[in-house]
């Protein structure tokens, strides 16, 4: 097969992989409960993505600066309990992938296709800029879907369910504004 | 015997988020098209796996709390902060297609975009470290409320407020599935 083939995620192998999203959100629920005893610690991604910038970060400014920021001096980069729980989300979506036999090359989705055309470029251009403004956000608001959403969502913290109803409203304009139908 | 911590807990944080991105990829909240259509309205997979995580999670979390297994770990309520960073992230998480969980799981999934997107979240990392100083003088103080949570906020106790919510989302749960099992869509 070529390696410039587009490859859309086929529905009749995604049946497969398709559990109540009842059960898998049942799932979550009872791994955040794992994690608050045994680890002490709730689920959250971004914090360590944030450690992975400075990891990168001194690589590019060089690791004066980056020793000298505020921000990384309390989210340094080491492979500690949180980076290596974003390991472990990668591995397990490659699992699960795996032994379902639905790994797949996914260059251009199709409902992005179906609007903005098969190009990779444009697709990986959006999802560039896109990764910008989502972890910028994420760091502004102390936390993504996971840390702020579900883990704070669950403790019915203020910040979690401020943070769940803001995103909703400009996540859906956002999907309205950009994948409104073509006027031609 | 718990909080496991040391080496111990660095091997487990590679199985709890193994398990975490296994459940992402089931639930098919993985997948750039079921994040997209959610806020289409055409697809409601990922609002079902997050309020059922959170209603299964936060009983069991209170019961856990209460009992001394478990303690809270609340994030303070900067509502100016959060409230511009949640209004940034609705509008990257739909350019980006995942959010930063569900990425890494597509990542590994064979997601090419999802890949290209980390980078994107890494830049958006470096350039908030740089820019904290201004952050933190400026938009984290303005409605700083502190680690609040809503019983505190509301004075009603969390089985009241769990026992509404739960009300609630059962009943869209149930409309949810009336209205496409009537249309016939997925």
């Amino acid at each position: 097969m070529s390696t410039h083939a587009l490859h859309y995620a086929a529905p009749a192998t995604a049946t497969q992989i398709n559990w109540s999203p009842y059960l898998a959100g049942a799932g979550i629920g009872i791994l955040s409960w794992i994690v608050f005893v045994v680890v002490n610690n709730p689920i959250g991604v971004t914090t360590a993505l944030s450690q992975i910038s400075g990891g990168v970060a001194s690589i590019v400014v060089g690791p004066d600066e980056v020793a000298a920021n505020k921000y990384w001096a309390k989210n340094a980069f080491k492979l500690d309990y949180g980076t290596l729980f974003l390991a472990g989300t990668l591995l397990g979506g490659l699992g699960s992938a795996l032994a379902a036999g639905t790994w797949q090359i996914e260059k251009v989705p199709e409902v992005w296709a179906e609007r903005f055309g098969p190009s990779p470029a444009r697709r990986y251009v959006a999802a560039f800029i896109g990764g910008i403004i989502a972890m910028y956000g994420a760091r502004l608001a102390n936390g993504c879907t996971s840390g702020n959403g579900i883990s704070g969502g669950l403790q019915l913290a203020l910040s979690g369910w401020v943070f769940l109803a803001v995103m909703f409203i400009t996540g859906t304009i956002t999907a309205f504004i950009l994948f409104r139908p073509k006027t031609n | 015997m718990f909080p496991i911590t040391g080496t111990p807990a660095l091997l487990l944080a590679v199985v709890f988020g193994f398990a975490f991105g296994w459940l992402l990829h089931r639930g098919h909240v993985a997948d750039y098209n079921t994040i997209v259509r959610q806020f289409l309205f055409k697809d409601f997979t990922v609002i079902k796996v997050m309020l059922t995580a959170i209603i299964v999670g936060g009983i069991g979390i209170f019961v856990l709390v209460h009992a001394g297994y478990a303690k809270f770990h609340v994030k303070p309520a900067d509502l100016l902060a959060i409230t511009l960073g949640a209004g940034l992230f609705g509008i990257g998480m739909v350019l980006y297609g995942y959010c930063p969980g569900t990425a890494l799981a597509a990542i590994g999934a064979g997601s090419v975009h999802a890949f290209v997107g980390a980078f994107g979240m890494i830049a958006g990392g470096i350039l908030y470290a740089l820019t904290f100083d201004w952050v933190s003088q400026t938009i984290l103080p303005v409605w700083a409320m502190g680690k609040v949570q809503l019983p505190q906020l509301l004075g009603v106790g969390a089985p009241l407020i769990f026992g509404a919510l739960g009300l609630l989302v059962v009943a869209f749960f149930v409309m949810l599935e009336r209205r496409s099992s009537d249309s016939g869509a997925p």
